[in-house]
């Protein structure tokens, strides 16, 4: 598409620009404010340059809720992409059936955070939980509150429950937005079913899992809620995430300046990965348009 | 604007980088750029290399202040020169 | 292959439901019931943890203050994103491009420190505990996604249609709202149910931006831990019942979701 050069084009942003300012900059200015002082209180704050910096890097608490972010973010992306791709495919195209399994998948998407945790707490402690019920009835040990492997366990079932849908959901457009003389090609070919995935389905799902990992990378990243519910970080630290050591640093510990310094790595970290995607997507945009104009 | 805890630095910082972009905006308004391509993997626009520049700015330092006893300044003067560089042949 | 199918998405299914059935199966169940053994439904089938949220003020007022300002957030939202959709899928402008990813940034920010800040920020505005304060600190997250899927919904809709509508002499307004917008509502379904979602589900900006007046229901709904242990019952049934607005969104923009994602900017 040609677009046309207007920098009055700006006045219509304009309205976004300044609401998303207000709520980003000044807040992302202050919390860079915090991170070069020592704070006590409101009134008394002393610079201390960029020793924080320097010494959340070196603190292994951090270093360890860092590295278990990383592993959570990757666990849940290998198994949530390659399940919401098989739903996605799986689900019924046309009909009431259709409609019945959107709305299905999406009411893990639409329950709020804190309430996915109680729902979990609820399905999954061994005494008044089905779940926890079933797994020690046919005979595993099974308690999420005190035991680490089971915590991390009920964790990323409850993170897969409660994010697959969203992939899901993508693929799924992606899929309908592929024209049926596609299919119809491959039929006369007698394409196989994973000749007619790996050819004709995965490149149309391209763009939709980009977006879909993209939007699940930066909230695993940033999981909060669900696990505080659920295992409020435990059993000792092993459900404890990034936000959460920071949560109990600023709030818990008043020790801002530490804590504000650590949110602009970690911001910093996410920026860059998000980045990468983002040049991806744009660049993936770009070689369809050169493909387009030599056809 | 007391709680937002001013310093003297972060100022500096902060009205360093706005001045950056406003002085972008003027540059781009006068003489409007055409994307090109240096020594980076991808073809870049004057704003696109400025923000490569600035994100692996600030890893510049942080990798200095965690992995070395260097002096920070040393990584200013490393980043301010990695930033020109960028612009011009990246 | 048809039929695996079948067994695959009714057992997928399964799995999403089970859980929210043992939700609906506790709040039909009294404390003792709960406590005291697992049944997959309610013996003594009872109301009473309904009643205690429907005759509380303090807890259905939760539900009205959360409806309230997620309304609020969803009108904001697609006032403000509408004309910078168009202005992105439209025109080339100074700084475009970095201003989309900038906006897309907004999401990445993570929220536990930034709660002070904005706790503060709100305070000093006088916005502390309105509804208003908690609309407008969603919009970080819902505007940034709304101009996104707007703006591949508008990118969608040819260019020759807009300057027909100015050649026939149309104004901006008019054609914007009585021509161009019927042509992209699949996308307007798609934003409001995100910014409904991003806004719902959210708890912990909510949390810090009210006190009282204002306060959320998921917020609220904390205080069913009490010394003498918690409120299961009462704790279930104000779960079911912050899962109703969302099947009623859904069931209302179903139709457009499966498109509105597609036609998105992918």
């Amino acid at each position: 598409m040609n677009k046309v050069q207007n920098n009055k084009a700006w006045l219509l942003v304009l309205p976004v620009f300044l609401l998303v300012a207000f709520s980003a900059i000044i807040p992302l200015m202050t919390v860079v404010n915090y991170s070069v002082q020592d704070i006590f209180d409101q009134n008394n704050a002393y610079f201390v340059g960029l020793e924080w910096y320097q010494e959340v890097m070196s603190v292994p608490r951090l270093q360890d809720s860092l590295a278990r972010q990383f592993f959570y973010s990757g666990t849940v992306l290998l198994i949530e992409v390659p399940l919401g791709i098989c739903v996605a495919l799986m689900m019924p195209t046309r009909g009431w059936t259709a409609s019945l399994s959107l709305i299905v998948l999406a009411l893990p998407l639409l329950i709020p955070w804190n309430v996915v945790g109680t729902i979990w707490q609820i399905f999954a402690r061994s005494d008044i939980g089905l779940l926890g019920y079933v797994i020690n009835g046919i005979g595993i040990d099974y308690n999420y509150t005190n035991n680490s492997v089971d915590a991390w366990f009920t964790v990323l079932l409850m993170d897969v429950w409660h994010w697959t849908s969203l992939i899901a959901l993508l693929c799924y457009s992606g899929l309908r937005a592929i024209p049926d003389a596609y299919y119809q090609a491959a039929r006369i070919d007698r394409a196989s079913s994973w000749a007619i995935f790996r050819y004709i389905q995965l490149p149309k799902l391209q763009g939709v899992l980009i977006i879909g990992v993209l939007l699940r990378f930066m909230d695993s990243f940033m999981i909060y809620t669900e696990p505080f519910v659920l295992t409020g970080g435990g059993p000792g630290n092993s459900t404890t995430f990034l936000s959460q050591t920071l949560t109990k640093m600023a709030i818990g510990q008043f020790d801002i300046g530490p804590a504000a310094a650590f949110s602009i790595i970690y911001f910093l970290i996410v920026l860059l990965v998000s980045w990468l995607f983002f040049t991806t997507i744009t660049h993936l945009d770009k070689d369809k348009v050169k493909e387009q104009s030599h056809d | 604007m007391n709680w937002m805890a001013w310093t003297l630095p972060t100022a500096i910082f902060f009205s360093t980088i706005g001045s950056i972009i406003v002085m972008m905006t003027v540059w781009e308004i006068r003489s409007p750029c055409i994307e090109r391509k240096g020594f980076l993997p991808i073809s870049t626009t004057r704003g696109d290399r400025l923000f490569i520049g600035l994100l692996s700015s600030a890893f510049i330092h942080l990798f200095t202040l965690g992995f070395t006893s260097l002096n920070i300044w040393l990584a200013l003067i490393a980043s301010v020169i990695w930033l020109i560089s960028l612009m011009r042949w990246g | 292959m048809t039929r695996n199918k079948r067994i695959g998405i009714i057992s997928y299914s399964a799995f999403v439901l089970l859980p929210i059935y043992w939700l609906i199966n506790m709040s039909f169940k009294s404390n003792e019931e709960i406590t005291g053994g697992l049944s997959l439904w309610p013996q003594q089938f009872t109301f009473a943890n309904y009643q205690v949220i429907f005759t509380d003020p303090s807890w259905y007022n939760g539900y009205f203050n959360s409806i309230y300002y997620v309304v609020l957030n969803s009108v904001i939202t697609l006032v403000v994103a509408l004309p910078a959709a168009y202005a992105f899928s439209r025109y080339k402008f100074v700084g475009d491009k970095h201003l989309f990813f900038w906006l897309l940034t907004n999401r990445m920010a993570p929220p536990a420190v930034f709660l002070l800040p904005f706790f503060q920020l709100y305070s000093s505005v006088g916005l502390f505990d309105t509804h208003i304060a908690v609309a407008l600190a969603h919009c970080l997250f819902s505007v940034p996604l709304a101009v996104w899927i707007l703006e591949g919904f508008m990118s969608a809709v040819p260019r020759e249609i807009d300057e027909t509508a100015y050649i026939d002499g149309y104004s901006f307004g008019h054609f914007f709202i009585r021509l161009f917008l019927p042509l992209i509502s699949s996308g307007i379904g798609v934003t409001i149910f995100f910014s409904f979602m991003f806004s719902w589900v959210e708890l912990l900006l909510a949390r810090t931006l009210t006190s009282v007046n204002a306060k959320p229901i998921a917020a609220i709904m904390t205080r069913t831990i009490g010394a003498s242990g918690v409120d299961w019952g009462v704790l279930a049934a104000a779960g079911v019942l912050t899962i109703i607005p969302g099947v009623l969104v859904i069931y209302f923009v179903r139709n457009h979701v499966a498109k509105g994602f597609a036609l998105g900017r992918v």
